[in-house]
């Protein structure tokens, strides 16, 4: 039986996917199960497996073009079967897909069924695009919308610059968009679904979530002192990091008043601590979760900590590996910066920025001696969590931090 | 190797050459006693004599004629143009005469014969004396276009030009006489229609030839080199027949194309390298093909006005800076 292939929601926050590369051609034969599609989401790329059996008899959206969730991508079928019914019903589906971007009365064709990446899809498809004749082949060959890309030439004329990044992407990941900047040119550059979310996310945050800030300073010469003791033991290499993930994962379980959610006319505290650490990328960042950190060693955060960050920088984190946190750590600590704040991650509660560790005269009993300091900054929802509460979270934590040892005991 | 002048190195050609053939002859004004108004035929008259070293009166029209005569009848003339702007009074010769009689006559009269000499401007010799007249003689079916850029080139070109066997433009440059380069030992010819890749590169094909080439493009690509723009630079060496094969694989490969001549734009040899490029490379073109040439205007007297005019540094660079996207 003929079915369509239908854009999946790979996120919470996904509002469309982006189809990196189709592993099967049209015509070719597709078993239950076998990989499909390479798709990007707002969070990371993921591969989308052939629920039926049967011959890819279309693609509806080829690499390079946009689908919304539940819109048709392609459609399986038997060998001899009549699709036509489906080829027509396509554009006209009732769930969000590229075919939203044409004019409504233009409902005969598929939106990007042209291999050529020359259909045009836009409302204003009356515009003549404007494309070199290199552009308009390599786009041609690589199936990639030229409608969706913005020329960086003459009359926004699209030229081999605005097409290379695309084809680079495929083959050597997101680091090659940035090589091809050419010096002193400005350019305008489509953001990635990834960095859409970021922007999206952020800027509701900061419009609906009343912030607030309290810093403090923590002596971390016993936490180096502690580290540096793990590890001659330890045969993977601790960091900071795990240490401050504990230390807050056994902080929080004292506070369930800032490991909370606020939800209109409740509050949801919760009961384990599913700490975030974010993680920079070229285009953006994500931000894997470490589950029940009250419940695990430091040496397992360490492990899952190592194993996270790796395959966040490469994209394969999968969509639960990544939501469902109740409170985020950002450590900018390693790019030398002494303390910042971060914007609150909804619908979290509070987020806990870190800096350096910072050399320096402190006083000691009375004395001026050189010491290691390192300052957090909380930032709360104020909604949910004062500044009194938000003082005592940073003054437990603190205090952990200041007698690691503890830490072996939360 | 043996490090020669231009000049020498068409001597060696055409002394070798009548020496291999004696059918072999050059005429032109002052070529025999004077040795050349630019020394090309240094020694030729006392080496073979009145007979095959001819001083012309300064009748172009005339000598031209004798010239494709004697060739029809089996001879093998070189005939010198003090300029080739003198060539314009032995055009109806050239174009009427050398470049049809083998279609007219059926195949009967072949006229191999090599017209050579100085072409192009040098230094404030004005209007009439100063003329890039490479793509007038290349519109004609019928005759080959050959243009050297250095002294190996122009050596192994011209004795292939003195053996083929219908009409060959051969262009020189005044300012380029004295100017040195290596040349093989012993022997060597390079075949007309073969054009030299002078540097590999990626980002943008310039085509260039005889003295633009060394003296203001060779210099370009220098600079631009500097700003990281990756230069491959063609020498077709011959203007007709082109190596269209260099060019294209070139242009295929780079996506951009600027053409670097000293002649005028208009239905000059880089217009027509445009519009083949244009046909053969369409797909691969990801700028509009970019030409630097001769201002539109009869070239002027004055020092300030002449270099205004002619292709110079600046204007290649702000060419392949434009095929790039970077002005």
């Amino acid at each position: 039986m003929a079915t369509n292939i239908l854009m999946p929601k790979l996120s919470d926050t996904m509002s469309e996917g982006l189809i990196l590369k189709w592993l099967k051609n049209e015509g070719d034969k597709v078993k239950q199960g076998e990989t499909l599609v390479e798709i990007e989401s707002d969070k990371a790329d993921m591969e989308l497996e052939a629920y039926d059996s049967g011959i890819l008899r279309k693609i509806l959206v080829p690499a390079g073009g946009k689908a919304g969730i539940g819109a048709p991508i392609g459609i399986i079928a038997g060998a001899n079967e009549d699709i036509s019914n489906m080829l027509e019903a396509a554009p006209s589906t009732p769930l969000r897909s590229v075919t939203l971007e044409r004019s409504p009365d233009d409902s005969k064709t598929p939106a990007a069924v042209s291999p050529a990446g020359l259909q045009r899809t836009s409302a204003d498809s009356n515009e003549l695009l404007k494309a070199s004749p290199l552009a308009k082949r390599l786009a041609g060959e690589n199936k990639i919308e030229l409608r969706s890309i913005t020329g960086s030439g003459p009359q926004g004329r699209i030229i081999k610059r605005d097409i290379e990044p695309l084809l680079g992407r495929k083959k050597s990941g997101p680091a090659a968009i940035l090589t091809n900047i050419t010096p002193g040119g400005s350019r305008t550059v489509e953001l990635s679904l990834i960095r859409k979310t970021i922007a999206k996310r952020m800027q509701e945050s900061k419009q609906t979530v009343p912030h607030f800030y309290v810093t403090v300073e923590i002596d971390m010469e016993p936490a180096m002192a502690f580290r540096e003791q793990l590890n001659t033991v330890a045969e993977s290499k601790i960091s900071f990091s795990d240490l401050l993930v504990k230390a807050a994962a056994g902080t929080l379980m004292h506070h369930p008043n800032v490991n909370a959610s606020y939800l209109g006319n409740t509050v949801r505290q919760f009961g384990e601590a599913h700490i975030a650490v974010a993680v920079a990328l070229d285009e953006g960042l994500v931000t894997p979760v470490i589950r029940n950190c009250e419940q695990k060693t430091i040496l397992q955060i360490n492990a899952e900590l190592l194993d996270l960050a790796e395959r966040a920088r490469n994209r394969k984190l999968k969509p639960e590996e990544y939501q469902g946190a109740t409170f985020t750590i950002s450590n900018l600590g390693m790019f030398g910066v002494d303390d910042f704040v971060a914007i609150v991650n909804p619908p979290e509660g509070a987020i806990l920025a870190v800096g350096s560790i910072v050399e320096k005269p402190v006083v000691k009993q009375g004395q001026i001696v050189i010491g290691h300091t390192m300052k957090v900054t909380l930032s709360s929802d104020h909604r949910i969590i004062d500044g009194a509460v938000a003082a005592r979270f940073l003054k437990d934590l603190k205090s952990l931090l200041e007698k690691p040892a503890a830490l072996m005991l939360v | 190797m043996p490090v020669v002048s231009f000049r020498e190195a068409l001597n060696q050609a055409m002394d070798e050459e009548m020496a291999r053939d004696e059918r072999v002859f050059l005429m032109g004004e002052e070529v025999a006693q004077y040795n050349g108004a630019y020394k090309v035929s240094q020694g030729l008259l006392a080496k073979y004599g009145p007979k095959r070293i001819i001083d012309t009166p300064i009748a172009e029209a005339g000598f031209t004629g004798i010239g494709i005569g004697s060739a029809m009848v089996g001879l093998r003339p070189i005939v010198e143009f003090m300029s080739w702007n003198f060539s314009l009074i032995a055009f109806d010769q050239i174009v009427n005469n050398a470049a049809k009689m083998l279609s007219m006559s059926g195949g009967n009269f072949n006229v191999p014969i090599v017209f050579r000499g100085p072409g192009g401007a040098a230094h404030n010799l004005a209007a009439t004396h100063s003329q890039s007249l490479e793509s007038l003689y290349a519109h004609f079916p019928g005759l080959k276009v050959v243009m050297p850029s250095n002294p190996r080139d122009a050596k192994g070109l011209l004795k292939t030009a003195i053996r083929d066997n219908n009409p060959v433009i051969f262009i020189e440059s005044e300012v380029m006489y004295g100017e040195k380069g290596e040349i093989p030992e012993g022997e060597y010819t390079i075949p007309l229609g073969a054009g030299e890749r002078m540097k590999e590169g990626n980002d943008v094909t310039i085509v260039s030839w005889s003295k633009i080439l060394q003296h203001i493009t060779l210099k370009a690509v220098g600079r631009l080199e500097e700003e990281g723009i990756s230069v491959e630079l063609i020498d077709p060496r011959t203007i007709r027949p082109m190596d269209w094969e260099l060019v294209f694989n070139s242009v295929k490969k780079t996506n951009r194309l600027v053409i670097v001549e000293e002649g005028w734009p208009f239905a000059g040899v880089g217009a027509q390298i445009s519009h083949e490029v244009s046909n053969h490379c369409f797909d691969y073109l990801d700028a509009p093909v970019e030409r630097v040439t001769q201002e539109d205007v009869p070239l002027p007297y004055a020092h300030n006005l002449e270099v205004a005019s002619l292709p110079n540094i600046q204007k290649v660079i702000r060419a392949v800076r434009k095929v790039m996207y970077r002005d």
